[in-house]
């Protein structure tokens, strides 16, 4: 089982998958927080048109990828008021530079498998130099995002409070969007389009669900994101099917009990919590009869 | 130019098409007033792991999307709330599907092009068995939409007063659900997996924008996507680029043009307050 490690190919792969999954959990904690889980899939979609360009140009993907998913967060985040009106509008950009995209792919004359390594990645065609280039954009990333977190987090649970309290509510939301489409270029690069955005909500969206206070959460996140990422290339690396289908499987066969669990545990809280509250109603009600 | 309507391949694409279009610019618009644009997206993606699935067990392309994309409808519609882009729901759901589209496509390698066509959309390999089936849905999702037609755009713009006034919520967001599945398996086959929201969602968008009457709205709707795909095809025979992104190209192009008047419309100092049944962005997003 363990023997698939003394391949070069399969220890870049595990490497890059764990900076990954680590950057990918805990930024993504954030867009889960602020509601972002569209705009999260419409970025690494974007990204795979920014992609085609790139390779159609004869570029390393890696510049296409960061030209269009920028351009398309700082669009994203001067959009739409409304929540209904932002979904669409991130729709219409990702739609058309989906559009884009496929007219690179016809111009270039590679076609599928080009399409296919940008879409679905492919973990264990990672080399040294990958590696070495993921972790140093990883730690910039996660040196960032440690700077604006506190008042990121702020802006996110009560942006009307973080702003009277002077937090530049505004600039960080677009920074963030920003350091998302970063996160998704270096990853997609290295896992693929598919995985990155998995990794980007899997992890989160269980720990959420399991812990309130934002550290812990951050913290289960990413121990969620290692382990799917390194059961899924150990699974992956035994059997024919791809590393990514398992990465997804495992982070959806974790989410469902918890998010199915908590919702019952939640409601029996809630309702525990309002019995107590009217219970001490009844009891002050008495007192106060008592007193008089 | 007419020469090419004589074949066949070329015939069908037309019909299926202009069928696709009208009912895209149809549902469409209950899609972008209910805010449903996500759940829109995660349903083709469904539709790419129903594809692939059905070309597994060696079933149609249009059958294995249907099953999927229905089962997932009515999941999502049994989560209860309206979905929209804040859900995590959906995107572990589309993180999900897209996985299980790989491991699909992994098993299935024989037919990498087949999944191409699928994701990128291949109207000019449309037979005229397809053309049918898609003819039969239209008529169902139309006729369905039709006499759901009012309760339905009720439950859409004030769904407290609609379930208050005993109008079944909760079971139109399922039916819902269940006619866009219907309609994003269609749409699949002639934008492409990838593309789905350039017929379905883009041009009721842009319509909403010129109009708040909604059958005016509709009919805006219809009318681009319609203009949008007749045209795209029309270059894609005359010109060498793929019809999707001429498709893309021009239901986007709609949709600027449609804020661009919206815009200029709209009085100067005059900010038009959200609906008061929606959900509203604080400031910082």
């Amino acid at each position: 089982m363990f023997a698939i490690f003394q391949y070069p190919f399969i220890q870049n792969a595990f490497i890059a998958g764990s900076i990954v999954a680590i950057v990918a959990a805990v930024l993504g904690y954030f867009l889960i927080v602020r509601g972002l889980s569209f705009a999260g899939h419409a970025l690494s979609s974007i990204g795979f048109a920014g992609a085609a360009g790139a390779v159609l140009l004869g570029v390393s993907p890696i510049y296409g990828l960061m030209v269009f998913t920028v351009a398309a967060s700082i669009a994203i985040s001067i959009l739409g008021r409304e929540v209904r009106e932002r979904d669409v509008a991130t729709g219409v950009i990702m739609t058309f530079a989906l559009g884009l995209g496929i007219l690179f792919l016809s111009l270039y004359h590679g076609y599928a498998e080009q399409a296919y390594s940008i879409l679905f990645g492919t973990i264990v065609g990672v080399s040294r130099d990958d590696v070495a280039f993921t972790l140093l954009l990883g730690l910039i990333l996660l040196i960032l995002i440690a700077i604006i977190g506190r008042p990121l987090l702020f802006s996110s649970f009560d942006a009307e409070l973080a702003e009277t309290r002077g937090v530049p509510v505004r600039a960080l939301g677009s920074i963030f969007l920003i350091l998302i489409a970063l996160t998704i270029s270096i990853t997609t690069q290295v896992v693929g389009i598919l995985l990155v955005f998995a990794l980007l909500i899997g992890p989160p969206a269980t720990a959420i669900r399991l812990v309130h206070q934002p550290l812990r959460a951050i913290i289960l996140a990413i121990i969620l994101g290692l382990a799917y990422t390194w059961l899924g290339i150990l699974l992956g690396g035994n059997s024919p099917w791809p590393v990514s289908f398992f990465i997804t499987a495992l982070s959806f066969g974790v989410y469902l009990p918890v998010r199915l669990l908590s919702q019952g545990i939640d409601s029996k809280r809630s309702a525990k919590g309002f019995e107590k509250l009217s219970m001490t109603d009844s009891a002050l009600a008495s007192q106060k009869d008592r007193n008089d | 130019m007419i020469d090419i309507l004589r074949h066949s391949f070329v015939q069908n694409a037309f019909l299926a098409g202009v069928i696709v279009a009208i009912i895209s610019g149809f549902v469409g618009y209950f899609v972008v007033l209910r805010g449903q644009a996500f759940a829109c997206e995660a349903l083709s993606h469904i539709g790419f792991a129903g594809a692939l699935g059905a070309a597994l067990v060696g079933a149609g392309s249009l059958e294995g999307m249907f099953v999927f994309t229905l089962l997932a409808a009515i999941g999502m519609g049994a989560l209860g709330k309206r979905l929209s882009g804040r859900d995590v729901e959906v995107g572990m759901v589309l993180s999900f599907v897209l996985g299980l589209g790989v491991l699909f496509l992994s098993i299935y390698t024989k037919n990498a092009t087949g999944a191409v066509g699928v994701l990128f959309g291949s109207i000019l390999s449309v037979t005229i068995n397809d053309v049918q089936v898609i003819l039969g849905s239209g008529v169902f999702i139309i006729i369905l939409t039709s006499v759901l037609f009012r309760p339905l755009l009720f439950a859409s713009i004030e769904p407290a007063v609609a379930e208050a006034r005993g109008v079944p919520v909760q079971r139109l967001s399922i039916l819902f659900l269940i006619l866009l599945a219907l309609s994003v398996s269609v749409a699949v086959k002639v934008v492409g997996v990838l593309l789905v929201f350039a017929l379905l969602v883009v041009p009721a968008a842009a319509a909403e924008h010129l109009t708040h009457r909604p059958w005016l709205a509709i009919t805006i709707s219809i009318l681009i996507s319609l203009i949008a795909t007749i045209a795209g095809l029309i270059f894609a025979f005359i010109g060498r680029w793929p019809a999707s992104f001429y498709i893309v190209s021009l239901t986007s192009l709609f949709y600027f043009i449609a804020l661009i008047v919206h815009a200029v419309r709209s009085p100067r100092h005059y900010r038009e307050l959200p609906h008061p049944s929606r959900e509203v962005l604080p400031p910082s997003m």
